[in-house]
């Protein structure tokens, strides 16, 4: 690219409409900020969203963008993506656009993986519609739709995802810039569908959901970074996880447990990281939530496979006639 | 005997879902159509993929109209129905005209047949028609296992191939040659060659049964029909808007993105394009209609001719997304090839009942075009045209067909694509900065800058927009004018539609028949009767429900009546009466059935008959 841009260069003229402190701004922020880095023109780049806070995303970036209907995102990305597979397309979604109404749309982004970035917005509540709970509110959350506790058995996003084929599943947080820089660069590298699940905070309507994680007294407890080739480590080196058989345990590094003992992190291993995204499930069993890239593989992309048979038709049978197409096989004349 | 001549002949092939009977019936028009006949098909199948053997469930059917005429419909009353068992018998004998000609596979009337259709044991229905009509025995399955003596093949294969037996069998009552469908079964099963021979060999084996046989059996002979001179090609409604699109895809020079569902009636569309991706077809076979639309509304804002097809209730869930599509004015067509309804209603029968959802299915205002192929052939046309206008007037627009039409087929001469007008995207100039993508031209067109593009950057979304910067507005007053703009814009482009002519009779007149799609044949065969018999009908039949013809005003006032004859409760009636305040008279058949021209006959003498008294009176 002829022109540097900056961080500048991705903003638009259009005032952000998140309430004040929303976690919103710090994503923003850091996507402003890692354009200018992948060297891809500006005009190449979409962001494609549904409908919610989160959704409102394309409108704050100076690219080209869409913002949609509620969940419809990734199956309008799908169709964009198919028609041109050049493009850098982004997907921007909440825990309700994405998991809930689009839900369908999101596991058949998955299955088929054309090559898109999907950030979904995780707050763990319905943000636009001031309230309700969502798809990953947790069993017994009370919210104005759930007075007496949330009933429902929330989606593990990352779960969902690996149970979908994704091939390329990290998580990361709103407020732990550094990490979501990576995430979102690893990302966009990634040749397939990524799917980026970010805590998100909405201080208006579940304020703190993400505290353990994110706060400096919880983080270093429940929070563990896993990396390619590392073995899982957390608490501030304190604590490690090993692998029993097929039982992941939480082990005491001072008890004279060696790092060669823990379990390594390979992210290309697809049982394993089906396991690190279930730590999710049981809170009270004292295991940290994995943060980073827990699962990436490389399967065929959508577009590669659409464009290959267009290929391959042209070259058995040519370029399309129109006026042999028209005739058809079976003609006759009327003199 | 010498072969009485015909001017036209309605056969309807009838036997069990697994008799092969669609198979037939299309051979008889393809070797009908390269004749030179002109011909109308329908095939009507049961719901059921496999409906229990020999039930009336069970039956499939494939109606054939052909002539020395024009022909328009499928034909009223049958005048020959072959049925392979007792079955078909019972469900298509109300069709049969009296003293029509009954051509039956004798082993189809056993006792276990009798029973499975729901006969007494006992029963002898096809003695029972001998006062009335003409009755042909043939054991065709014991003919057919005759014929096959000497070959190899099983005993199930070998019955697989009496329906061929049947066609050799019309063939020579028809004087008709063997060359086509010989043609055809050597291609079809070019990888199992002794089923190939035997089909032909049973084929053969009917022709030169009429032959042989004692009996005295009838002949006729029905000469081809004076049709305009052309190339021709025979072609099903589905295949038609297949090809309209593909060809609209070519001369804009868009790529043809296709997401689609699969339903009854539309699949075969999919079909069809899937066969085509050396035209740079992209077809997406979406996980749900809600996805194949906002797939195609991707592709659209990405460049292509995004285009979605389904019937009723796919369209029903397409509702949001395609109010999305008016507010980003991107070009969008869509297809609804109509069923019985509501809800999933009668999926295997034809209806009109979409109208109403097409024009209104949508929350806000939120317009569009609507449009309507008449016949099969004319899908090719309705296709290119709804294509045309959303790209070039940036909108989606609705393209209405119907079970009849998308499996009906007939004999079309086909365009050159030289003779195919071109088509021109709107796009845009960004040399001027900066792009406004809702600033619009003097048509009211947007232009379409398109990811790539650079200095073209936008963002464009569901919230109502500001006028010109397309920005998001909350604005009272640029809302109301936003609507009227997206309105009058719509309004605007019946402004390039071609005259209206009428289809039938004159200027001005005693009755004005209205129509639209697919009763086109059957309103047109009875307008043209009357005609002839000296009364005062014309017949107008519309492409354009919405917006109407800016000239469908002063031809109606130009008329003591009107009647709107339509396959539902009185849809497009009802919009006429709003629109021009005219007391319009609908007719109405809702039985899943095409319309007949004879029952739009009477409709319209009743007509006529009203006027009569009142002038006297
Ligand atoms: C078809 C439809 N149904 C419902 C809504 C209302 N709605 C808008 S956003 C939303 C949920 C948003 O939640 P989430 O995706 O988590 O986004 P957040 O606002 O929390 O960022 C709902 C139910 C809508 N816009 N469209
Ligand atoms: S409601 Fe919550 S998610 Fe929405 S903008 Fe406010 S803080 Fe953010």
């Amino acid at each position: 690219m002829s022109e540097t841009l900056t961080a500048k260069d991705f903003a638009t003229d259009q005032d952000v409409r998140w309430c004040p402190g929303c976690g919103d701004y710090a994503i923003l922020k850091q996507v402003q900020t890692i354009m200018p880095e992948l060297n891809i023109p500006r005009e190449d780049i979409v962001f494609i969203s549904g409908i919610g806070c989160s959704s409102r995303f394309p409108y704050y970036m100076n690219t080209y963008g869409m913002h949609s209907i509620h969940g419809r995102a990734t199956s309008i990305a799908t169709g964009l993506k198919s028609a041109r597979p050049e493009l850098s397309v982004w997907i921007v979604t909440g825990d309700g656009d994405g998991l809930s109404i689009g839900g369908n749309h999101l596991i058949h982004l998955f299955r088929r993986n054309p090559d898109v970035n999907v950030l979904l917005f995780n707050n763990e509540i319905y943000g636009l519609t001031k309230g309700q709970y969502s798809p990953t509110s947790h069993e017994g959350q009370v919210t104005k739709s759930s007075p007496m506790g949330a009933i429902d058995h929330p989606f593990n996003p990352l779960a969902l995802a690996m149970g979908a084929d994704a091939t390329f599943v990290a998580r990361t947080a709103d407020r732990d810039v550094k990490h979501q820089r990576e995430m979102l660069l690893r990302s966009n590298q990634h040749k397939g569908s990524s799917f980026l699940e970010i805590y998100q905070n909405c201080n208006v309507f579940n304020d703190g959901a993400f505290e353990m994680f994110t706060g400096k007294d919880g983080k270093p407890f429940h929070t563990l970074y896993v990396e390619h080739g590392q073995p899982l480590i957390f608490a501030n080196g304190e604590k490690g996880i090993v692998l029993d058989g097929h039982t992941p345990r939480v082990v005491d590094l001072k008890d004279g447990i060696n790092q060669s003992d823990l379990w390594i992190h390979d992210e290309h291993d697809p049982f394993k990281a089906y396991m690190l995204t279930r730590m999710f499930d049981d809170p009270t069993a004292g295991f940290p939530r994995p943060f980073g890239v827990l699962y990436s593989v490389d399967r065929p992309r959508y577009e590669d496979l659409l464009v290959g048979q267009i290929e391959h038709a042209r070259s058995i049978k040519g370029e399309g006639d129109l006026d042999s197409l028209l005739a058809g096989k079976n003609t006759w004349e009327v003199r | 005997m010498t072969p009485q001549e015909l001017s036209k002949v309605t056969i309807l092939f009838s036997g069990d879902s697994g008799d092969g009977i669609q198979l037939t019936g299309s051979e008889f028009s393809h070797t009908a159509a390269l004749y030179g006949n002109d011909l109308s098909t329908f095939p009507d199948f049961p719901a059921e993929i496999r409906a229990p053997i020999g039930t009336v469930a069970g039956v499939s059917g494939f109606r054939l109209n052909f002539g020395s005429i024009e022909i328009h419909t499928p034909g009223g009353h049958v005048d020959v129905l072959v049925v392979m068992n007792a079955a078909a018998l019972k469900k298509n004998i109300e069709d049969l005209r009296p003293n029509g000609l009954i051509i039956a596979n004798s082993s189809g009337f056993d006792k276990r047949n009798l029973k499975l259709a729901g006969y007494d044991e006992s029963a002898t229905p096809l003695d029972d028609l001998r006062d009335s009509h003409r009755i042909l025995e043939l054991d065709v399955t014991k003919l057919t296992r005759e014929s096959l003596k000497e070959s190899s093949l099983g005993t199930k294969e070998r019955d697989r191939s009496k329906n061929m037996f049947v066609l050799g069998f019309l063939y020579w009552i028809y004087g008709r040659s063997l060359e086509r469908t010989t043609q055809f079964l050597t291609e079809k099963f070019a990888k199992r060659p002794e089923i190939a021979q035997a089909n032909i060999a049973v084929l053969k084996a009917g022709y030169h049964y009429g032959e042989t046989t004692e009996a005295s059996l009838p002949r006729y002979v029905v000469k081809p029909a004076p049709q305009k001179p052309g190339v021709y090609r025979n072609i099903s409604g589905n295949q038609a808007t297949a090809l309209g699109l593909v060809a609209a895809s070519q001369k804009s020079g868009l790529d043809l993105f296709y997401g689609s569902y699969p339903i009854t009636p539309a699949s075969d569309i999919l079909h069809e394009l899937a066969k085509h991706k050396n035209f740079g077809v992209k077809t997406f076979q979406a996980e749900d209609e809600i996805a194949a639309i906002t797939a195609a509304i991707g592709a659209s804002f990405g460049g292509a001719m995004g285009v979605t097809a389904s019937s009723g209730p796919g369209i029903a869930l397409k509702g949001e997304a395609i109010g999305l599509a008016v507010m980003l004015e991107l070009p969008l067509v869509i297809v609804n090839v109509q069923r019985g309804g509501p809800s999933t209603g009668l999926p295997t029968k034809t209806e009109q009942a979409d109208l109403f959802q097409a024009m209104y299915g949508r929350n806000g205002e939120a317009p569009l075009p609507v449009f309507a192929a008449k016949s099969p052939s004319d899908a090719f046309d309705a296709a290119f045209e709804a294509a045309k206008y959303a790209i070039e007037y940036m909108t989606p627009v609705m393209l209405l067909s119907d079970g009849y039409i998308a499996n009906g087929s007939e004999p079309w001469m086909f365009p050159t694509s030289g003779e195919l007008s071109a088509i021109h995207p709107v796009k845009a100039n960004l040399s001027e900065q900066p792009y406004l993508p809702y600033k619009r031209n003097e048509r009211g067109v947007r232009s379409w800058a398109i990811p790539g593009q650079k200095d073209g950057e936008h963002r464009i979304g569901g919230l109502e927009k500001e006028i010109d910067t397309g920005n998001v507005s909350y604005d009272a007053r640029n809302h109301e004018a936003m609507v009227k703009i997206r309105a009058e814009r719509i309004e605007k482009l019946a402004e390039s539609y071609p005259p209206l002519e009428m289809e039938e009779g004159e200027a001005e007149g005693d009755v004005l028949v209205i129509g639209w799609g697919s009763t086109y044949g059957a309103v047109k065969v009875a307008a043209r009767d009357l005609n002839r018999d000296g009364f005062a009908v014309s017949h107008l039949h519309l492409r354009h429900l919405y917006p109407l013809h800016p000239e469908l005003g002063h031809v109606i006032s130009r008329f003591k009546k009107v009647v709107v004859p339509e396959l539902n409760n009185g849809q497009l009636v009802k919009i006429l009466r709003e629109k021009y305040l005219v007391d319009a008279i609908p007719y109405n058949k809702i039985q899943g059935q095409p319309l007949k021209a004879d029952e739009v006959h009477e409709a319209l003498m009743n007509t006529i008959r009203s006027i009569v008294k009142n002038e006297k009176a």
